[in-house]
């Protein structure tokens, strides 16, 4: 699967088609984020698998969107699996970086983390490896909405309530790019407290990932108190896609309707 | 176009929280937490996310200061470590060596904090040795 992808890349340097290509490679026994600038490095690329398929994804979308704008005449490789091009995709539409600045690498996810991500869809538009498998649906979903109104409250005010507010869910998020938080806004969220104000924090963040979340899952996975925040954003997704037709990450051309400047 | 990733260890506490500094052309610009790091497996607290900033920050402490007439006043690191001695020097002198007490810290080295309780055991003489914790 690897070779594929450094094939392709290889290409893409030697017809001149990008200056970096963004990506991940091993150091010290640790899967890090990279920019690879030359074919020959291509060699330690990796795609962040250890024990298990995908396990060290990093938002690589966020750091493509920091390169681009520092260096608005270069064009990049960016390596993408399906979240990351739906993400891409939401940066497009939010103007945080070119389609001429990026060239996307895709590989297809293998079934075993489709089914742990719950993915829509586990693969990008075009791919050079792997082999794609269908688009699972959102059994944790699901299970939360089988539980009774009042359950469910109770649930989900529990979860936030082991929150300690290191907004690694926001720092980690690759369509968070607000130069103004609102969770820091001391007139819309009592700031310096710990649990946070509840459930207004996590609500106003999960009411801002309309048309924003693409479900890639680093919220979660970055949560030390292990909320399940992919599930609750899935939910809002889920909304944004049956009820204003809006599937967010799958459009790239026009903001959801909900953010629509008037 | 220059953009790497340090790993390393987050100074705050013990924890010893693995992340990546991201560096763009010379610049911190952010901080990842380490997802195959044992200790915090892709997570960290507030603090450990905010590292880059305190890093270039303008009003980090970058010379000792010594209060002179009652202002804070930069002084050379010969300075600072001379005066320092001495008022040392002469306190166990009057006092006694157990009249100091020394307080080592979660955001150093094992060895520093070594180095430090054995200068406190077997340099000044006190067993008058805790950590930053207990604070």
């Amino acid at each position: 699967m690897i070779q594929e992808v450094i094939t392709r890349v290889t290409e893409l340097f030697e017809a001149n088609e990008i200056s970096g290509f963004i990506g991940l490679t091993q150091r010290h026994g640790h899967v890090c984020p990279h920019l690879f600038t030359t074919k020959d490095e291509l060699k330690t690329l990796v795609l962040g698998d250890l024990d298990r398929p995908g396990q060290a994804r990093y938002p690589l979308d966020k750091i493509l969107v920091h390169l681009a704008r520092a260096h608005p005449d270069k064009t990049f490789g960016l390596l993408v699996r399906g979240c990351d091009q739906r993400g891409l995709n939401t940066l497009f539409v939010w103007n945080q970086v070119k389609k001429e600045q990026v060239v996307p690498v895709g590989i297809a996810c293998p079934a075993e983390l489709a089914q742990a991500c719950e993915c829509a869809k586990p693969y990008p538009d075009q791919y050079v490896a792997g082999e794609a498998v269908d688009g699972m649906s959102f059994a944790k979903v699901q299970d939360i909405e089988a539980k009774d109104i009042t359950e469910r409250f109770d649930y989900w005010m529990q979860e936030f309530d082991k929150c300690i507010k290191c907004f690694g869910c926001r720092d980690v998020c690759p369509v968070c790019f607000c130069k103004e938080c609102s969770l820091e806004n001391n007139e819309l969220i009592l700031t310096g407290t710990i649990p946070p104000a509840n459930p207004a924090f996590h609500l106003t963040r999960a009411v801002h990932m309309a048309g924003r979340c693409i479900d890639c899952g680093l919220c979660e996975e970055a949560c030390p108190a292990g909320i399940p925040l992919r599930t609750l954003y899935k939910k809002v997704g889920q909304i944004m896609g049956e009820d204003f037709d809006y599937p967010t990450g799958f459009v790239d051309d026009r903001k959801s309707p909900l953010n629509i400047a008037r | 176009m220059d953009y790497r990733t340090i790993l390393t260890t987050c100074t705050y506490c013990g924890c010893g929280c693995n992340f990546f500094l991201e560096v763009m052309d010379g610049q911190l610009i952010g901080t990842l937490p380490c997802k195959t790091s044992p200790t915090n497996e892709g997570k960290l607290c507030i603090k450990g996310w905010n590292v880059h900033e305190f890093v270039q920050s303008p009003k980090r402490l970058t010379k000792p200061l010594l209060r002179k007439n009652g202002e804070l006043t930069e002084v050379t690191w010969d300075e600072a470590l001379t005066v320092t001695a001495e008022k040392m020097r002469q306190i166990t002198d009057e006092h006694g060596a157990d009249s100091l007490a020394f307080l080592a810290s979660a955001k150093v080295t094992n060895e520093e904090n070594y180095l430090l309780q054995k200068w406190a055991r077997a340099g000044v003489g006190t067993n008058n040795i805790d950590h930053c914790a207990r604070l």
